[in-house]
């Protein structure tokens, strides 16, 4: 190996094997020093980039700070800003009411669609790498501005969408411009996205032994009973995985909502997700206090959310090594 | 319910009607995929009435020219903003490869005091939705001078440099645990110190994670926008994502075929990458996300 012959190795002469279990304890020592310098990138991350712009945002929270007014000059006004966003901005509740119906909505369809296709594709056949490949390309180009372009002149009055509909004699929509349809064609284009957790439904179904298979065919069930006593069953922790990350996913859509509305969240505010309102107040409007206070409500209901999944989720997801993570 | 049958991992030759079905589903499916990305690029070689009155995806007049009037447009010219996004894509690729490597090598082989907690804390920020530090970061970064300077990407470069995409250290900390333990033991007896350890052993052996780092960092940088909308306010530093928007700011309907035609350009390196590792893509990330 060519370990043994760097000059850094044989000037110094071998060690005993390094006694890290013993006297000061695992981890002390120059292994444990080790471990921080190599670990102190993170740290300072964590520190800097994570933990205090966050216990600073908790402290904006609480102030009328504006970035324009200098340091000193920034007010603390207690739980005014939480109070004015539950109470007297019914354009905040109105993101709320818009991103909840746009997860409860674009989500399930979008895992139902992945599942589905999943289950198409589960099989060994030539060409079954590029239909996977090609479907998921959409996920991959995700979130770009390009396509949420794309999605605005297709869902236009006169776009591609109505001269189809059209064809077949059905009176369009001037879908992106109407208060009704706006926030459904931004769900289209989620669930037009469905690549990625098809992908994990894939490796998930290809874990199901044939065996449960057939003993289910063996005990007379059809296909559909099959699938609803052998595969659900089986694929419950990878259903889980992907609601819990299609969900925090979908609470944090921007890019297309921003794009279709100009970055207004229009027509009639519709298309006015979480992010988007907390853009426009904290970067537009440039009320930063308002903005950490919606910021901080976010993360707790996020936090609840998901905290939510997990502890509902042992009484669906089954795991078949018996263990609990 | 062809669908049902198909869910056994081995290939199980059904009737030929439905594997016939299957295939004519999976086409329809793959049509309804492709169409907007196919439209997309034909409106790029479409004239402005075109793009509008013809939904086919071959344009009857071939307009290539919206290709030069976007990249001439917004006076500096596309150009400037494809090498924008570049540099800081590339940056943060170089940026995460090391700092997510660095922590990953800390966690998945040194042992440290408080290392469970660090890693918990670690798993735990891979949760934690990014918007909700835009504001005090941008006013952190705003206080130290960063934002508006000569230079305005570090804002977009510093988190990238301090390996605070955990999603990376978690991918490279997993691939990290699959190489064997006695590898860094005999480098030890050897006389191995914990830098020739990481040096010797585990970053030779590490590369098939970093590949997937370098590729998905550059992607999503690529392709973000929230956070270069944010940092990014002078015409001349703003990168692709951004300068789309300005398309469609412009009320002129002669901006139509120039704004797919960049469009086209700026999803390219994206389905580049897709075509040359398809099949690591698409395999590497999913299923190294589930645990194993």
């Amino acid at each position: 190996m060519a370990l043994t012959t760097t000059p850094e190795q044989t000037r110094r002469p071998p060690r005993p094997v390094r006694a890290t279990r013993r006297g000061s304890g695992p981890g002390a020592g120059r292994e444990g020093l080790a471990g921080y310098v190599f670990l102190s990138p993170w740290l300072v991350g964590l520190l800097g980039i994570t933990a205090i712009p966050m216990l600073l945002s908790l402290y904006l929270s609480f102030t009328n700070y504006d970035v324009l007014t200098p340091w000193p000059e920034v007010e603390w006004v207690g739980l005014a800003n939480y109070r004015r966003m539950f109470t007297a901005d019914p354009a905040y509740w109105h993101a709320v009411r818009v991103t909840v119906t746009f997860a409860l909505v674009a989500v399930p369809l979008k895992l139902a669609t992945a599942l589905g296709v999943a289950l198409l594709l589960n099989r060994t056949w030539r060409g079954v790498g590029l239909f996977r490949g090609l479907f998921y390309l959409p996920s991959l180009l995700g979130g770009s501005v390009a396509l949420a372009i794309v999605w605005r002149s297709m869902f236009n009055a006169d776009g591609a969408v109505n001269s189809f509909l059209a064809f077949f004699g059905i009176q369009g929509q001037p879908w992106v411009n109407d208060p009704d349809w706006a926030l459904e064609t931004l769900m289209v284009l989620a669930i037009w996205q469905f690549g990625a957790p098809m992908v994990i439904f894939l490796a998930g179904l290809k874990q199901v032994p044939t065996e449960l298979y057939e003993a289910a065919a063996v005990d007379g069930a059809g296909p559909f009973r099959q699938f609803l006593s052998v595969t659900l069953p089986m694929l419950s922790p990878v259903i889980f995985f992907n609601l819990v990350l299609e969900t925090i996913h979908g609470f944090q859509g921007f890019t297309a909502a921003f794009v279709l509305s100009n970055g207004t969240g229009g027509p009639v505010d519709s298309t006015l997700m979480y992010t988007l309102k907390l853009y426009i107040s904290g970067f537009t409007d440039l009320e930063m206090g308002y903005a950490s206070a919606m910021a901080w409500v976010f993360l707790v209901a996020i936090g609840l959310i998901t905290a939510v999944f997990f502890s509902t989720g042992r009484f669906w997801v089954h795991y078949s090594d018996g263990s609990d993570s | 319910m062809t669908a049902v049958r198909a869910a056994g991992p081995r290939p199980r030759t059904g009737p030929a009607r439905r594997q016939v079905v299957r295939l004519v589903l999976l086409l329809a499916i793959l049509a309804v995929v492709l169409y907007p990305l196919l439209w997309m690029l034909g409106a790029s070689v479409k004239s402005q009435e075109e793009i509008v009155n013809n939904i086919g995806l071959l344009p009857e007049r071939f307009t290539p020219a919206n290709y030069s009037d976007g990249w001439a447009n917004f006076d500096v010219g596309f150009g400037r903003f494809f090498l924008n996004s570049a540099l800081i894509s590339l940056l943060a690729v170089l940026g995460n490869a090391v700092s997510c490597l660095l922590a990953a090598y800390a966690f998945a082989r040194l042992r440290f005091r408080l290392r469970r907690v660090w890693f918990a804390i670690m798993i735990g920020t891979l949760l934690l939705p990014g918007h909700v530090l835009i504001v005090p970061q941008y006013i952190l970064f705003r206080s130290l001078g960063l934002v508006g300077a000569q230079w305005p990407y570090l804002p977009l470069l510093i988190p990238h440099l301090l390996a605070t995409d955990a999603f990376f250290v978690f991918l490279i900390v997993q691939f990290m645990r699959g190489i064997p333990n006695e590898l860094d033991e005999a480098a030890k007896i050897d006389g191995a110190s914990e830098y020739g350890i990481f040096r010797h052993v585990i970053l030779p052996l590490s590369r098939p994670a970093l590949v997937t780092t370098a590729i998905f960092t550059f992607i999503w940088t690529w392709n973000d926008f929230f956070r270069q909308l944010v940092y990014l306010s002078q015409l001349p530093d703003y990168t692709v994502p951004v300068a789309l928007t300005l398309f469609i700011d412009s009320t002129s309907q002669s901006e139509v075929g120039p704004m797919f035609a960049m469009s086209v350009l700026s999803l390219l390196p994206v389905f580049l990458f897709f075509v040359a590792f398809q099949r690591m893509l698409v395999e590497g990330i999913n299923t190294s996300g589930l645990k194993g």
